[in-house]
């Protein structure tokens, strides 16, 4: 990791190349951005299309609370990594449990949605083309959620158990980029489902 | 591992043509019965895709960017064999679905819905059965193995280069594959996302394809063709690169105009994305549907002519050395000129509705893939063999592959064209004799056996020069990049020093330390 970004000298020019987990994490974003584009596309084409209800305006309301909680995950998850920079673990420590919680908020208020709309308003994914839509779209995102959840938590264990050394600060930063990634994703799937489609 | 690989489902794939070919070279034949030749063409379709052409291009690409760039692996190496055996899996799910059911020769089943699987075709309602869970499952496996490479692709040439090697000093053989990486990236994504949403259709009763509530046929299309259009050049593009690297070797010359050839290559990378619907003009689209996607698919042979006027540039006054590489190259600049002429006849949409669906188009698209692909591809066996084994191809065998398998391929494919005017549509088990298509189907067939013959000598000449070659040496063709530089077959860390670079051609410079490269770059 360390020797890929070591500047070698070469007739007197220093040789400095971006960090290959950086550059991985860019492109793997990118695919994700097109898989998500496929499936946003499949949504706003088929809103209005069902063929019977229940309508995304009966059962749908505005998840207002986890929203907040997951987007200002991402500032907190970025001064984590700033503070591990600056070599301040328990403020390190701090705020990535924060991005943690923060994150499982958001994925338990999906799970209280979903579980209200399967039992209470009886739309699974089966039932319309809104429901096969509506969970294949939230549930990609909440899986990527999880995904990002699990990273964090890995993390976090070995943070307290004190594995977490200074030369990885590159390797957090990877998992903060994805988490920035995963919340920005929200705010394209919330609009579309939550403002658009409703 | 995957060459191997591509090469075996290489063998696969022919078989199946051959099959095919036979069964269609009478009328009213009754070789094979009509369920098995609709399992057939998907199976000969999807494998030449996705297990032959993929995992051969893939695999020159992981062996050879590192040693061109002066690296000592790949970025991730780990990730590399993952892609590796997600793909491998893949091509082992697809031919698992032959065993059991009732399909081929009573023996069992496959996926008999078209390579492209068109939704709701491919949905539970039209075909039950397992064979097309497991088409779908093992596109999505392959589907995540191939955005493993692409990732890797982008990350080693971006941050693994040795020191010196700016990207505008950079072969022109990662620069392609640079492109090829970002196309895999953001298309074979696509079709996972389809495919995805077909597995919920298929498995959780969801409603992505199904017209009886409310879904769309033609969405499938689209996922598909924003996948399948660029997947074209996923595979040509990698095609051009060993073009670019073997034809400027046995000219003797350095390529022609090489930032326009960096520049011709990103800008088919970025056309390629906005050609898929001329897939689907027979469907009806809008006039102004029609007319963009006419435009942006003639657009594309701009760049692609600038890279063969390059060649042809490269080749001009130079001393050409007909070794068996650059045979196969040149003929490859032939057949891609007429396979390219053919898709724009194709682009335009008049024409196409008149040829939409017919042996034509099939004819066209074989001359990209085998004409051209497949031409570059047994060029670059040829040209890096020596690298990889320590040991030379047989100049002979190769000539006698070369010439076999061109001519084969004409009388193929060439006349593969003639059948289609005549209005022969494709995806037909048979036909009734009087129609006028018998001679040309005939001639087809006999084409198909030469080539077989020619992969055959291939195969034996690959089996027969690994023991028994003449050893090669580092440098057999006198070449310029940094993989000739280091021993054939290469040490697991390719190089036992780091190299530093300072122009395009660091190997001339070794060699010519009295006329280095870099004063006149």
């Amino acid at each position: 990791m360390a020797a890929s970004t070591a500047s070698v000298a070469t007739a007197g020019v220093p040789w400095k190349l971006p960090y290959r987990g950086t550059v991985g994490i860019l492109s793997f974003i990118l695919a994700e951005c097109a898989i998500f584009l496929i499936f946003v596309v499949a949504y706003i084409y088929y809103i209005g299309k069902s063929t019977d209800g229940p309508t995304p305006r009966q059962v749908l309301t505005l998840p207002i609370f986890t929203t907040i909680c997951l987007l200002s995950s991402s500032l907190t998850v970025h001064l984590a990594v700033r503070a591990f920079q600056k070599n301040k673990t328990a403020v390190f420590r701090t705020f990535w449990f924060l991005t943690l919680a923060l994150g499982a908020i958001f994925l338990a208020g999906t799970a209280r949605e979903w579980r209200r709309m399967i039992f209470k308003e009886h739309l699974t994914i089966k039932t319309n083309l809104f429901g096969t839509t509506y969970y294949s779209l939230v549930g990609l995102h909440a899986f990527h959620v999880s995904v990002g959840l699990i990273a964090l938590a890995l993390v976090l264990v070995l943070a307290l158990l004190g594995k977490v050394k200074q030369e990885q600060g590159e390797r957090l930063e990877v998992i903060s980029i994805y988490w920035h990634f995963v919340d920005a994703v929200w705010v394209v799937v919330f609009t579309v489902v939550y403002i658009i489609g409703r | 591992m995957y060459i191997a690989f591509g090469v075996v489902f290489l063998a696969v794939m022919g078989t199946m043509a051959i099959l095919i070919r036979i069964q269609l070279a009478r009328p009213n034949a009754t070789f094979l019965a009509p369920e098995v030749f609709n399992r057939l063409f998907t199976m000969h379709g999807t494998t030449g895709i996705f297990f032959v052409a993929m995992p051969i291009v893939f695999g020159f690409g992981n062996y050879l960017i590192p040693l061109m760039i002066g690296s000592r692996d790949m970025a991730f190496p780990r990730l590399n064999s993952f892609g590796l055996w997600a793909t491998v899996l893949g091509g082992v799910l697809l031919y698992a679905s032959l065993f059991g059911g009732d399909g081929f020769w009573k023996a069992g089943n496959a996926p008999d819905v078209g390579w492209f699987a068109y939704a709701p075709l491919s949905e539970t309602a039209f075909s039950a059965g397992h064979s097309t869970d497991f088409w779908t499952l093992s596109l999505l496996l392959s589907g995540f193995g191939s955005i493993a490479t692409g990732v890797n692709f982008v990350a080693t040439i971006l941050c693994m280069r040795c020191p010196g090697m700016k990207l505008s000093l950079m072969p022109l053989l990662p620069w392609m594959y640079l492109v090829v990486g970002g196309l895999v990236l953001v298309t074979i994504s696509p079709l996972t996302a389809a495919q995805i949403m077909l597995m919920i259709d298929r498995y959780l009763g969801g409603h992505f394809f199904d017209t009886g509530a409310g879904g769309s046929a033609m969405l499938w299309m689209h996922f598909f063709w924003i996948f399948g259009h660029p997947e074209v050049y996923i595979l040509a593009i990698p095609a051009f690169a060993f073009e670019s690297e073997i034809v400027p070797v046995f000219s003797r010359k350095t390529i022609f105009g090489y930032p326009a050839m960096v520049a011709a290559t990103a800008a088919i990378g970025f056309i390629s994305l906005s050609v898929w619907a001329h897939h689907m003009f027979t469907v009806g689209m809008t006039s102004y549907g029609n007319a963009f996607f006419v435009l942006s698919t003639s657009a594309i042979s701009v760049p692609t002519g600038i890279k063969i006027f390059n060649w042809l540039a490269t080749m001009w006054g130079g001393k050409i050395r007909f070794k068996v590489p650059m045979l196969f190259c040149i003929a490859f600049l032939f057949q891609f000129l007429i396979a390219g002429l053919t898709g724009i006849m194709l682009a335009a949409a008049p024409f196409n509705w008149q040829l939409g669906s017919s042996y034509f188009v099939v004819a066209h698209f074989h001359y990209v893939i085998v004409g051209a692909i497949l031409f570059g591809i047994f060029g670059a066996f040829y040209y890096w063999f020596p690298k990889m084994s320590g040991r030379m191809l047989s100049e002979t065998l190769g000539k006698w592959h070369f010439w076999l398998f061109v001519i084969g391929f004409h009388l193929t494919f060439d006349f593969m064209h003639v059948p289609g005017l005549l209005g022969m549509p494709r995806r037909i088990y048979t036909y009734e004799a009087g129609r006028g298509w018998e001679i040309w189907n005939l001639i087809v067939l006999i084409g198909a056996v030469f080539q077989a013959a020619a992969i055959l000598i291939f195969v034996f000449d690959l089996i027969y020069s690994y023991f028994r070659g003449a050893p090669a040496g580092n440098d057999p063709w006198d070449a310029w990049t940094l993989e000739w530089s280091t021993s054939s077959p290469p040490p697991e860390y390719n190089f036992a020093a780091i190299p530093a670079v300072r122009s395009r051609r660091p190997l001339w410079d070794i060699k010519h330390p009295e006329d280095p490269d870099w004063k006149y770059e």
